[in-house]
């Protein structure tokens, strides 16, 4: 009775936990809210007359914390991505095996076709494939191996053949439970599934894929909960994935694309080849950095548009002195934040809070776009794909749709970059060509020092 | 052990709770994006009561005290370090002027 008292307890604590997650003002205590309910959970789990023996147990725990503290304390924010990705891989793993000790235990009692063998192997399809689809994507984020996506003739069948036959496994077992020789091809097929369903997704592609493996994370932990008869563990579950889901659909939404799409399209390479066939010679105008900041000083209006470059140049604290620099002179600087900049949701806010630049300057792709046009200088350091105008005036375009940041309807717009290579998608891009384009050539972080220094007396005026 | 009506109890509490957290992760800023996903990863991380039951139990075969300590050690990694990344992350937040 006390221990479900302590579950339902946790359960509300969680919800409240996410109710406040919704403004910065409130989210610490949501935090708080969250750990309370996590504690509650635990110790109404450790007095339950079930269990008899602590020692594995604290042992584990004080490893696991020795190992988490640290990693929560010393992880630079811009591996933030890296890290959620290999979490996501954790709380799978751990889905899975207590998914495996359940499978054993019941395997030779369970009967055919009984409800809990069909929510453990819900379990553990999701817990497993979510495993090492979510190592993968770290390999990636970590550059451990190539963000490119990999591709090879007849991966779709392949694919198709790998989830079919994990699909028949589950079937067998749920079928009949004690055939135990079926169970470790069924693990096995579900782990190769899950490197063979990220393998193919582009760098660009991590934020939706990390909010995807997020949600098929919870949706194991409901599963479990399912499979164990814990209301606690449903509930927590279905928020997690119901959480990953609405990123998922967001970071989709935020480039016009479906999930089927960001799964089996295979983005980056298709666009590649059709951005070959673009020879032609056009102008570009450029500038010096003390250029680029006498056109800043001038300004009175300035949007900086953030993209994964500045996150790659490490150009955050930079990027910050050059909007107090500008501040202290009266210029009004906003951040236009693009949904899927970075490689995680919100990868560039936290970037940007980090290097203390204050959350209200930090605007949405709908809210700034109506400004732009009164803008007078565009700044986009280390954004590409983002801020196309082929993606709003080319209907052949490869990302023809997806919402972008409008920066190329500000006066002046300025775009640092180390050289004309395309974006990620390697889609070509004509906002680089535009008169009232500069480009500012160079490392971002470099770049934007020499900026600051300018600024901030140098400039000799 | 689990007859029909037990079931469908489990689907109503699911489905009850995927509807808030619709309706409530709707309403979170894109600005903490971030750490709603480390704070929701954090909470995912209350799988390791199952795993708790698992290595503690009377009877446990030596498998899945095996099985079990695996997925505390790693349940206890992912809720400590989720919950502690997450308020560091929000700690950063802050207004102008602050």
């Amino acid at each position: 009775m006390i221990v479900q008292l302590a579950y339902v307890v946790a359960s509300g604590l969680f919800v409240l936990a996410l109710m406040w997650m919704s403004h910065p003002s409130t989210a610490r205590r949501g935090v708080r809210c969250g750990e309370i309910g996590m504690l509650l959970a635990i110790i109404g789990t450790l007095v339950r007359h079930e269990v008899v023996s602590y020692e594995l147990i604290l042992i584990a725990m004080v490893v696991g914390a020795a190992v988490g503290a640290p990693m929560a304390f010393l992880m630079p924010m811009t591996a933030i991505p890296q890290r959620t990705a290999i979490s996501h891989a954790f709380g799978a793993l751990a889905v899975g095996l207590i998914g495996t000790a359940e499978y054993y235990k019941h395997a030779a009692t369970a009967g055919s076709g009984s409800f809990v063998m069909y929510a453990l192997m819900f379990e553990m399809l999701l817990g497993f494939l979510t495993c090492t689809a979510s190592v993968i994507a770290f390999a990636k984020l970590q550059e451990m191996m190539t963000g490119r996506p990999i591709m090879f003739p007849g991966q779709q069948i392949l694919n198709v053949l790998v989830f079919g036959g994990a699909i028949v496994c589950a079937g067998l077992l749920i079928a009949s439970p004690e055939t135990t020789q079926v169970f470790p091809i069924f693990v096995a097929l579900a782990l190769l599934f899950g490197v063979l369903l990220v393998i193919p997704i582009g760098g660009a592609d991590m934020p939706t894929v990390i909010a995807l493996l997020n949600s098929y994370a919870g949706l194991a932990a409901s599963a479990m909960g399912f499979a164990l008869g814990n209301k606690l563990l449903i509930v927590a579950g279905a928020l997690d994935g119901a959480s990953g889901l609405i990123l998922a659909i967001v970071m989709c939404r935020a480039m016009n694309r479906s999930f089927t799409n960001v799964l089996f399209g295979g983005f980056g390479q298709l666009a590649a080849t059709a951005a070959g066939g673009k020879g032609e010679d056009r102008v570009v105008r450029h500038l010096s950095p003390e250029e680029a900041a006498m056109t800043l000083e001038n300004a009175s209006s300035v949007v900086i548009v953030p993209g994964y470059g500045m996150a790659v140049a490490q150009a955050q604290h930079k990027v910050s002195e050059l909007y107090q620099a500008l501040t202290k002179r009266e210029i009004d600087v906003k951040f236009a934040i693009h949904p899927v900049a970075g490689r995680m949701p919100g990868h560039m806010n936290v970037l940007l809070a980090e290097a203390n630049v204050p959350y209200e300057q930090l605007v949405e792709l709908e809210d700034i776009n109506p400004e732009l046009p009164q803008t007078d200088v565009a700044l986009i350091i280390g954004a590409n794909d983002t801020v196309n105008p082929s993606a709003r005036d080319d209907p052949q375009s490869a990302i023809a749709g997806m919402p972008i940041i409008e920066a190329d309807k500000a006066r002046t717009v300025m775009v640092m970059k180390r050289s004309l290579h395309a974006g990620f998608a390697g889609i070509d891009n004509p906002i680089y060509y535009n008169e009232n384009t500069q480009m500012l050539f160079g490392d971002a972080k470099e770049f934007t020092a020499s900026m600051v220094k300018e600024l901030s007396g140098g400039g000799g005026h | 052990m689990a007859n029909g009506t037990v079931i469908t109890d489990y689907l109503l509490v699911f489905m009850l709770a995927a509807f808030l957290g619709f309706q409530l992760i709707k309403r979170v800023s894109p600005l903490l994006h971030s750490p709603l996903m480390s704070l929701t990863n954090a909470i995912a991380a209350v799988a390791i009561v199952g795993a708790i039951t698992v290595t503690g139990e009377a009877g446990a075969t030596p498998l899945a005290r095996i099985l079990g300590f695996v997925a505390v050690t790693a349940a206890t990694i992912n809720l400590v370090s989720g919950f502690l990344i997450t308020d560091r992350m929000l700690k950063m937040f802050k207004r102008k002027g602050h």
